[in-house]
């Protein structure tokens, strides 16, 4: 008896070592944003709203892409305290694709590649301050690049 | 994971630092089907954080539309030679790596 509530103890102990750290990291993924099929509700999940539109947000795409599963795409923003950036593809199953921070001397710029099932507005929502500014880039797809 | 699965490169040009990494990752959405129609379970990075002597200068969260072997460039304003830069990713089913370079 004594034994098994020693081993019953222990499993505890390692359990919460080692779901913690898990936890921390899960709180920081915003799973509501990411999984959801609709961009609104996405953006809701970010906290956007009211986003004007702003020239100040450069995004460099093809026109068209010839195979949807890569697409690169640069973003830069110009406007001052950019916080941070975000990516949606409209026309994906989950539109939210990524949500960049930045700190301590990093640019508000990013280059990455992303998934495009169709072709579809890339919409980029940018957090400066509590203002939040978009700008878009329309991309044709040729070939289909979601699983 | 072995070191191997991410590739550095941290370059000082002009007074800016360009970061380049390149992950090795599935990147599988759970939407796809294998060869015999089973749909191949969700395996995609959640988080990636990047350190400048160990302080955080930029942390991402990454759903299923980053492409498959992540590509990424930032850019630092505080970087100087000889710095180390430390790029970490975790993913959906609680595999990680972490690989640091210096900036040249």
């Amino acid at each position: 008896m004594q034994r098994r509530s020693f081993i019953k103890l222990i499993s505890g102990v390692f359990a919460l070592v080692f779901t913690a750290p898990m936890n921390a990291f899960s709180a920081l993924w915003n799973k509501a944003a990411f999984e959801t099929t609709k961009i609104n509700e996405a953006e809701k999940n970010l906290d956007i709203n009211h986003e004007k539109l702003s020239h100040d947000i450069l995004i460099t795409v093809p026109d068209k892409a010839e195979n949807g599963a890569i697409v690169q795409i640069e973003v830069k923003s110009n406007i001052p305290n950019t916080e941070t950036i975000s990516l949606f593809v409209e026309n994906n199953p989950t539109p939210l694709i990524a949500h960049f921070k930045f700190s301590g001397g990093a640019e508000p710029f990013v280059v990455t590649r992303i998934k495009m099932a169709e072709t579809s507005d890339i919409k980029v929502v940018v957090k400066a301050g509590s203002q939040y500014f978009t700008n878009a880039e329309h991309v044709i797809v040729l070939e289909n690049g979601c699983g | 994971m072995t070191p191997e699965n991410m590739k550095m490169r941290a370059q000082l040009k002009g007074e800016m630092t360009e970061v380049k990494v390149l992950m090795s990752h599935p990147m599988e959405t759970g939407r796809k089907k294998d060869d015999l129609d089973r749909l191949i379970p969700a395996h995609f990075v959640q988080l990636v954080t990047a350190t400048l002597n160990g302080q955080m200068v930029l942390e991402a969260q990454w759903g299923t539309g980053i492409s498959k072997n992540p590509y990424l460039t930032f850019r630092l304003t505080s970087a100087k030679i000889g710095d180390t830069i430390t790029v970490t990713w975790h993913d959906n089913l609680g595999e990680t790596a972490t690989q640091s370079i210096i900036v040249t």
